[in-house]
């Protein structure tokens, strides 16, 4: 018995340890400034709590495969040493992982979420609600029109709640359903929940970050790759949260610049 | 060291108060443990539909339309009815079984007679938080048949969508509210069965039952019970705000000016973040309570099977002290992205992966234990062996996500679903699984059939990892949790993947059968067992099976030792009793 469930145990942890190795189901493309350092943290991480992994799960077969009661009157044998180099070890060990993770990560953190966004960034609210995203551009002057909740309205396609009528710099806001961005230049984002909470995830951009309602909370990034990609939500907002999603498309400056004119003309 | 004596109370006579509102401690043990069986029984089939819809969400599942006309018509599950399930499945799961079976359950059975006494401290506040946890779950079940459906916010109820009331969607109004006063019946029953854990622990223990005399299973429970009180507390005034919150136009959860179904809310001020903070200062040390007590099991049967004391016992108490403490620091780390300041990410990161220190330990004194042991491999050994394994399995990927960096990009994938599963799901089933084989004899009188058992093993240790390892993968490629139906393009290429979680699921399911059959055998008609069959050290293995109504028959045990004293070669085998008077043979 003690054997079959060291073979089991052997197997289970090389067949895991092989598909992840093999990338079969792998992150797909990277497509962001910053999505390098967390592909590179995630694979010294796998390399090595998959090392751990796999000898602890060896270790746990090779004991189960040899000490089995034979009945033979041998006397068991102790641990060498008795608990404490294994505590030593274990606390070295891990805690060289946890120190080495830590610096590293928080790194790799903090340079996107930590660090103040461009200065030069195009800037674009976002508008998540159940079960869609809205995204809008400042216009022609640069500048958003302030949002009133009472006046959001669906029907009219008032999604932000603008005052085009008082509001002189919500009269040039161009809104729309899926979102544009120019390759290589720094985007800011400034997120917004229009009722419950939601997510905007876009694996491609490795970026994922809440929309909490009651706060606008920014999120900046710079895409690398033009293409397009699904923006999905990752934070249960009620029974149309599976189909809820947009597409973000990458795209050159001077397509952007056309496509924004153009989103202009049909406000 | 205090001797005291509980019982004060007599026998009971007549079947009510022998059977169903007893103040025995052992008859409510069993009755948390009946409750927990048929709260799994009923989590696992919630498992089976969401998995089923998930494989093949256009296939009509016979005879569901007639459970939920609305959910399922025609037997095809709604989005909204997948969601309602799955709160319903995290809930059940996560309070009436994860909690109800390891800790209350065996902790109620036996935290008392492994101290030596002869009940709990107060036997009715005892019974008392017994009957508030059927009630709980009652309420909870009865979300099912409400009119607009059971909750579907998911068994963190994150607010405003738990909070905003019926604008929210279906299941948002009546099954919201009874989720939350279900939750709050919990917590009242869990804080009365907390304090009676500690008061017992620290005032009943008999003659000679000093704290470094205590067995490993009752020190996990102490410990849980310690962090149950302090988790508890916070979770029970939350939900209380929640229904407020719903029900008298408060707005502790909920900001001004949020537009829901095309109605701006009467509520201003409130914070979302403050649900999530409150709820995860509880809902992280839960999962210790999950699984401390799975340690205690795992570190009580492991050495009676290996025949050879545990490796390390103090370090081992250290540990799972460590990890109390540190289970209070690290909520924030299931908030990385919910727009809390991300300069907390990092303080609650750090934390987060320190608690891997006492955790890989702890795995360590295991792994150590069964190095030069004469393992005997009985259906609990083989549960205690699969308990390690998948620990250690759903342990490394926490690795990941204790790191905002990685979380980034997987918070809200089904690595995450992959990885609680595995850590907290099914190592603290395997502990529950282990315990029942190895007390089922103390507890029916009886023994269970160990080839039933050893196949109820091996289709479940098989088949959990064909079910939760492959979520990792689909959590690296993105995929999304919660989520009723795949229909993003880069999703749809999953979904083969998924079908095979599914019929895993399914198999390892019908696995469980195996166990049910073998329990309800069991008790009706198995094999006697004798007082001692494992040949254990504890106090519990010192009275009949089934222990008397007072534990001891009158005779308070004495206690010489500790309960570590295996792999010696005196004249009674090679294990000495906790109370026996007879020194150690050398060895």
């Amino acid at each position: 018995m003690g054997k079959l469930f060291a073979v089991v145990v052997a197997i289970i942890a090389l067949v895991s340890t092989a598909i992840f190795a093999s990338h079969i189901w792998w992150l797909p493309v990277d497509i962001s400034a910053h999505g390098h350092a967390i592909d590179r943290q995630l694979t010294e991480t796998m390399a090595t709590s998959g090392a751990l992994f796999v000898l602890s799960q060896l270790a746990l077969a090779v004991f189960a495969w040899r000490y089995g009661d034979r009945k033979d009157g041998r006397a068991i044998k102790l641990f060498p040493g008795g608990a404490t180099p294994m505590v030593v070890f274990a606390t070295i060990l891990v805690g060289a992982e946890v120190l080495a993770l830590t610096f590293v990560g928080s790194k790799v953190w903090a340079g996107i979420y930590q660090t103040p966004p461009d200065p030069n960034s195009l800037q674009i609210d976002v508008q998540a609600e159940q079960f869609a995203f809205y995204f809008r551009y400042p216009g022609a002057d640069g500048r958003f029109g302030a949002v009133h909740p009472e006046r959001i309205d669906e029907g009219s396609g008032n999604f932000f709640g603008l005052d085009p009528a008082n509001d002189t710099t919500a009269r040039d806001d161009i809104v729309v359903p899926s979102l544009a961005i120019p390759i290589n230049r720094p985007v800011l984002l400034t997120l917004r929940a229009k009722d419950v909470n939601h997510a905007f995830y876009v694996p491609e951009l490795r970026i994922q970050q809440d929309f909490v309602p009651g706060l606008v909370i920014p999120l900046h990034f710079t895409a690398t790759q033009v293409g397009k990609h699904e923006i999905v939500c990752t934070q249960l907002c009620g029974l149309g949260h599976y189909n809820m999603r947009a597409y973000v498309e990458v795209m050159s400056q001077e397509q952007f610049d056309q496509w924004l004119k153009e989103r202009a003309a049909e406000q | 060291m205090t001797q005291t004596t509980a019982h004060h109370h007599a026998p009971p006579r007549g079947f009510l108060r022998t059977h169903v509102f007893s103040l025995d401690h052992k008859v409510i043990g069993k009755q948390y443990l009946d409750l927990a069986l048929v709260a799994v029984c009923t989590g696992m089939v919630l498992s089976w539909l969401m998995r089923f819809h998930l494989a093949w969400p256009e296939t009509p599942i016979p005879g569901l339309d007639r459970v939920s006309p609305n959910g399922a018509a025609g037997g095809v599950i709604t989005p909204e009815y997948y969601l309602a399930l799955m709160t319903m499945h995290g809930t059940i799961m996560v309070f009436f079984v994860l909690t109800t079976a390891p800790f209350a359950g065996f902790g109620n059975y036996f935290l008392p007679i492994q101290v030596g006494a002869e009940d709990m401290a107060f036997p009715r506040i005892n019974m008392s938080s017994f009957w508030v946890t059927l009630v709980a779950f009652l309420v909870l079940i009865a979300a099912f048949f409400v009119g607009d459906g059971p909750p579907l916010s998911g068994w963190t109820a994150y607010a405003p969508l738990s909070a905003v009331g019926k604008d929210a969607g279906p299941g948002q109004g009546v099954g919201q509210t009874l989720w939350a006063v279900s939750i709050t019946l919990f917590c009242v029953a869990q804080l009365l069965g907390a304090l009676n854990f500690i008061t017992t622990t620290l005032d009943l223990r008999t003659q000679g039952m000093s704290l470094a005399r205590m067995p490993y299973a009752t020190w996990a429970w102490f410990i849980t019970s310690v962090i149950g009180l302090v988790a508890f507390a916070v979770l029970m005034p939350a939900c209380i705000l929640l229904l407020l919150d719903r029900l008298a136009g408060t707005s502790f959860f909920i900001p001004g000016g949020l537009v829901i179904s095309d109605r701006l809310q009467p509520h201003s001020g409130g914070s979302p973040l403050l649900w999530q903070h409150l709820f995860w200062f509880f809902g992280h040390p839960e999962v210790y309570i999950a699984i401390l007590p799975g340690f205690g099991i795992i570190s009580q049967i492991l050495p009676v099977f290996a025949r050879k004391p545990l490796l390390g016992p103090r370090v081992l108490i250290a540990c799972l002290i460590a990890i109390a403490f540190l289970s209070y620091t690290v909520w924030g780390h299931h908030m990385f992205l919910s727009g809390m300041t991300p300069f907390s990410a990092t303080l609650f990161s750090v934390p987060t992966l320190v608690i891997t220190i006492p955790a890989t330990i702890v795995t360590l004194l295991w792994i150590g234990t069964i190095y030069g042991a004469k393992l005997r491999f009985t259906t609990p050994a083989l549960f205690c062996l699969g308990f390690v394994s998948v620990f250690v399995s759903g342990g490394i990927s926490g690795f990941f996500l204790a790191q905002p960096s990685i979380d980034t990009y997987l918070h809200g994938t089904y690595f995450v679903v992959g990885h609680f599963h595995f850590v907290m799901g099914v190592a603290a089933m395997f502990g529950i699984f282990a315990g029942t084989y190895f007390w089922a004899p103390k507890m029916f009188g009886r023994m269970m059939n160990e080839t039933l058992g050893k196949w109820h093993f091996w289709l479940t240790f098989i088949g959990v990892y064909c079910v939760f390892m492959p979520m990792h993968y689909l959590g690296l490629a993105g995929n999304v949790r919660r989520y009723s139906a795949f229909t993003d393009d880069y999703l749809k290429p999953m979904i083969p993947l998924h079908r095979f979680i599914t019929i895993a699921a399914l198999f390892t399911g019908a696995a469980q059968l195996i166990f049910l059959f073998n329990l309800v055998r069991t008790r009706l008609r198995g094999p006697k067992a004798p007082d001692n069959p494992w040949e254990a050290t504890t106090l519990e293995w010192s009275t009949t099976s089934p222990p008397p109504f007072d534990n001891f028959g009158g005779r308070p045990p004495v206690v010489y030792r500790g309960p570590n004293e295996y792999g010696g070669t005196g004249a009674g085998g090679d294990y000495v009793m906790q109370a026996s008077p007879q020194a150690a043979g050398p060895g």
